[in-house]
């Protein structure tokens, strides 16, 4: 349904922003000053979860309550095994500790409880109690390939998208950067790699198809027709309709395919919603000019958005969750690195600017 | 009794308040803190339990060397600051 309320981390706290008779404002702010890297609305029971990088003292993680909020459990990657070495891409040894809190996603709607969160280094962990502990799964940590990964949005590798297929809930697609998209059909037990047909321009020639290199920015899954998932890669746009076995590449979008955020509408699987960048090197709207893409037809065409936005001098980017849609797919919202906040309650025809003042903008969610 | 003085700024995060603990190496000491504070571990140590990057901790004013095991000794009269390090920015 429609959702007048949304939920924005950002590197200085938790800001909730509610639909009022005229206007969107912000009426409650939380953790004030600290970074919360990515925050969940549990839509099965309510529930609230954000996730603080406090820097020196570590990742946390904290749990509403009736009253406010409650520190739970953070992942905690496990012991590494004594004269075990391990390197990241750097050469330097990699712990085994969680850095940051990528990937936050309730589980299917026949498992009340069951949290998945994706981190960097790139450990995925689950909860069957509603984040009260947390299990990692060794099955994806343990796989040999896992230590192809690398460093892609950050230095050490990170998952940041989970999809649960609302058929089934033990069927799971995760997606890493970079390392491609993974897929498990017995709930963690076992896992395969997915994502033929992505490029990776950037890599060397016999790696350009290989599905581990893909630098898989964002990756969603429309929850009406799951076979349907749409990729925004370092390299383009990428559109499935075999659950992510295959690819295929969308061009000649103007301005960019460059982007990291993606949005699927929840029950029509040939749209989806982008946000361009100068690709790569720059990193900021073209010409200065902020635009939302849409495309209604499985990205044969696509319509750019300007209405509401800001068209001259805008540099702002917009990372991998800052970009949302409503389970109705009629609202939309998305919130910049220079702490502009825009919502659309009519698909992204238009926008209106909530604020351009908050701190840099991590992440974004309809509650 | 070796005395483990946390920083301030731990204290909006988590209540840390000044411990005495018994023990010869200042992971026994801290060990022993956490027995009784449990929250406040994670806040100091990372998922290996080797002091969190940019943690540093100061026995009798010297900065300790081994951050991963925490084996530098202590006294009973010790002083343990666990502070943050300025490589935090």
């Amino acid at each position: 349904m429609m959702s007048d309320r949304l939920l924005v981390s950002t590197r200085k706290g938790l800001f909730t922003v509610s639909r009022q008779a005229r206007r969107w404002e912000i009426t409650a702010v939380d953790f004030l000053g600290d970074n919360v890297s990515m925050t969940l609305a549990d839509g099965r029971d309510g529930r609230l979860y954000a996730a603080l990088d406090h820097g020196h003292f570590g990742v946390k993680l904290h749990r509403s309550t009736k009253t406010g909020w409650e520190e739970i459990a953070a992942p905690a990657y496990p012991p590494k095994p004594e004269g075990y070495e391990e390197n990241d891409m750097w050469g330097r040894p990699l712990n085994w500790s969680t850095a940051r809190i990528w990937a936050l996603e309730a589980g299917g709607i026949n498992e009340p409880g069951v949290i998945w969160c994706g981190t960097l280094p790139g450990g995925l962990f689950r909860s069957a109690d509603h984040g009260q502990s947390w299990e990692m799964v060794r099955a994806l940590w343990d796989h040999p390939k896992r230590k192809q990964w690398s460093g892609g949005g950050a230095d050490l590798p990170g998952l940041h998208s989970i999809c649960i297929d609302p058929r089934n809930s033990q069927r799971v697609w995760v997606a890493v950067s970079t390392g491609g998209i993974w897929f498990t059909e017995d709930g963690g037990a076992s896992w395969t790699q997915r994502g033929e047909g992505m490029r990776a321009e950037y890599a060397p020639p016999e790696q350009i198809n290989d599905p581990i290199v893909q630098d898989v920015h964002r990756l969603v899954q429309c929850p009406a027709a799951p076979k349907r998932m749409w990729v925004q890669h370092h390299n383009g746009i990428f559109v499935s309709s075999d659950e992510g076995r295959t690819f295929t590449e969308i061009t000649g979008v103007e301005p960019s395919t460059f982007g990291f955020a993606v949005a699927v509408h929840p029950r029509d699987p040939d749209t989806a919603w982008f946000i361009p960048e100068i690709k790569d090197e720059r990193r900021i709207p073209r010409e200065g000019k902020l635009v939302v893409t849409r495309t209604r037809d499985r990205g044969k065409s696509f319509d750019v958005l300007t209405k509401g936005l800001p068209q001259s001098h805008a540099y702002d980017v917009v990372y991998r969750h800052a970009l949302t849609l409503d389970t109705d797919g009629i609202r939309l919202a998305f919130g910049s690195t220079t702490g502009g906040l825009w919502i659309s309650e009519d698909q992204g025809e238009t926008w209106v600017g909530v604020t351009h003042t908050l701190p840099p903008v991590y992440a974004v969610q309809f509650a | 009794m070796a005395r483990v003085v946390f920083t301030s700024n731990i204290q909006r995060h988590v209540i840390c308040p000044d411990a005495d603990a018994p023990g010869q190496t200042v992971r026994q000491v801290l060990e022993n803190v956490f027995a009784k504070n449990s929250q406040a571990r994670s806040y100091v140590l990372d998922d290996q339990s080797a002091l969190r990057k940019h943690m540093t901790i100061f026995v009798d004013g010297q900065m300790v060397r081994d951050r991963k095991r925490l084996e530098d000794s202590v006294s009973e009269t010790s002083i343990i600051h666990v502070l943050q390090a300025l490589s935090g920015g």
